[in-house]
């Protein structure tokens, strides 16, 4: 979706004037006007994340609700199971899975998260895809399910080592809670949504609460010396350093979940000789992915020098080959690591981890390995 | 003696006889946040006025430095490579970038003094 020019016509979230407040330079983002930075600056707002904790405001992303009109939860997820590839007959309530919807060709038209709470369905939608998806919802499952977006709602972030010590002042269940768990708690006397997840590689929460309480939730939260307000440079680089993929940019339209090196989070239950294989959009190319290999895939890559490698950049496999054999689709430099980081896709021949490869940077070739990801490790309460 | 000067793009170059020491401004600095990278042009290349000469990255993008006047670069700040961050501590001192015989004189004419470039930024 364009993001438009027109400072204007930017909307804003709930947390807009205290962002403003805390001196975050405001920029354009999804048809929103959202902190990039604050006055730390990204580098020391990604350090402070892995360090301590970091509260990010994700109130433009999209939350639905699916309640089924039978009032049973599997109805809503047998629906559901239409448009995405995942098994969500199989989430437990007060738990949640990382899914994909996918279109007719078996790309991906956005990623998202599905979590049962007992009587429907909770998902959590990229903002620039929401008015998309909520419409794929609508055209798809209304006969099975009222399809209710909760635009009264923000989203927050907690994210770091020590955000389960941080929240569990104002949230009791907190540290009970495991990695993908996810359920209405109260914080701080609040009723919110809490699920034990996040796009940073670590450990952390997301809270949904109400539009009208969410500033003074989000000031206790900051209350404390270990919380500083993080912005979405600092979003980018911890999820690019986690291998985390971001939707328009490591997965679209044109990428399968197998190219994109999504095969986790697909259950066997959905694929070949599976209970309920298929039956998704795209399955036939999707499932032939899963069975014969597709032709390219999305690998980390690391570059022996300092200079960033960044999306766009096209890869050679010779230093002085003529034909790029594939694209960088997220790059930029890895605090934590201290050095770059980058995402892209290759020839599935090529994407062995120690792979070497080039990419050209202002017309030059500099030399890249394909790496594992999460660059860093990961640090989620399982 | 040396004169400073400034451009539009956020550059400065102190002036010593023909020679003229390039970095970019504090202000710029400011713009950037923190820099992890800096590519200097080669010692020995003839630069035009306005050509891309250098690149400076921060951790979200990367932005050209412009050759302010045209010249042939003299000697580049091996101190960069190292430590990129210079660029923030010390932008108008000791991470300057490079320095470049000023082919023509006259090309100074279309910078700004330091009164100039404060009303520039404001």
């Amino acid at each position: 979706m364009p993001v438009p020019d027109d400072q204007k016509s930017l909307r804003h979230t709930p947390l807009h004037a205290l962002h403003v407040s805390l001196g975050g330079k405001m920029v354009p983002f999804a048809g929103y006007d959202m902190p990039v930075q604050y006055p730390a600056g990204v580098l020391k707002e990604h350090l402070h994340t892995r360090a301590a904790a970091g509260l990010f405001d994700v109130s433009h992303m999209g939350q639905i609700a699916l309640r089924p009109k039978s009032g049973k939860v599997e109805d809503a997820a047998r629906a559901l199971e239409r448009l995405v590839p995942q098994d969500i007959v199989a989430i437990a309530p007060n738990r949640q899975r990382y899914a994909q919807f996918t279109n007719a060709d078996g790309g991906i038209l956005d990623d998202l998260m599905v979590a049962n709470f007992g009587d429907h369905l909770f998902l959590v939608v990229n903002a620039a895809c929401k008015d998309a998806d909520e419409a794929h919802l609508r055209a798809n499952l209304s006969g099975d399910c009222v399809i209710d977006p909760l635009a009264d709602r923000a989203l927050i972030a907690l994210q770091g080592p020590k955000a389960e010590t941080v929240l569990a002042t104002l949230c009791a269940a907190a540290p009970s809670m495991k990695f993908m768990d996810a359920g209405p708690h109260e914080v701080a006397g609040i009723k919110c949504f809490v699920s034990r997840s996040g796009y940073t590689g670590e450990d952390g929460f997301e809270i949904s609460a109400p539009a009208s309480d969410v500033e003074r939730l989000a000031k206790m939260l900051l209350d404390n010396p270990d919380v500083l307000p993080i912005g979405l440079g600092a979003r980018d680089s911890l999820r690019l350093e986690a291998g985390l993929c971001l939707y328009g940019h490591d997965i679209d339209t044109a990428t399968t979940p197998v190219e994109a090196a999504l095969e986790w989070s697909v259950q066997k239950s959905r694929r070949s000789g599976g209970a309920r294989a298929g039956g998704f959009p795209g399955a036939e190319k999707i499932l032939a992915h899963f069975d014969n290999g597709a032709s390219r895939r999305r690998v980390g890559l690391r570059a022996e020098g300092r200079a960033p490698v960044r999306e766009g950049a096209p890869l050679f496999a010779d230093a002085d080959a003529g034909e790029p054999i594939g694209q960088v689709t997220s790059g930029g430099f890895g605090p934590s690591l201290n050095a770059p980081v980058a995402m892209g896709y290759v020839p599935t021949d090529l994407s062995a981890l120690g792979t070497k490869l080039f990419a050209e940077v202002r017309g030059q070739r500099l030399p890249l390995a394909v790496a594992a990801m999460p660059f860093v490790k990961n640090t989620y309460k399982r | 003696m040396t004169t400073t000067l400034y451009t539009s793009d956020h550059e400065w170059l102190a002036i010593d006889g023909d020679v003229a020491t390039v970095g970019i401004t504090d202000y710029a600095q400011q713009q950037l946040g923190d820099v992890v990278f800096v590519e200097l042009p080669k010692i020995g290349r003839a630069l035009k006025k306005a050509e891309a000469a250098a690149v400076v990255e921060s951790v979200k993008a990367a932005s050209d430095v412009y050759a302010p006047v045209t010249g042939e670069v003299l000697e580049t700040n091996a101190e960069l490579a190292s430590e990129p961050a210079l660029v923030n501590s010390d932008a108008q001192g000791k991470a300057w970038f490079f320095k470049i015989r000023i082919a023509d004189k006259s090309e100074l004419g279309g910078l700004m003094d330091e009164a100039a470039y404060t009303a520039h930024t404001a």
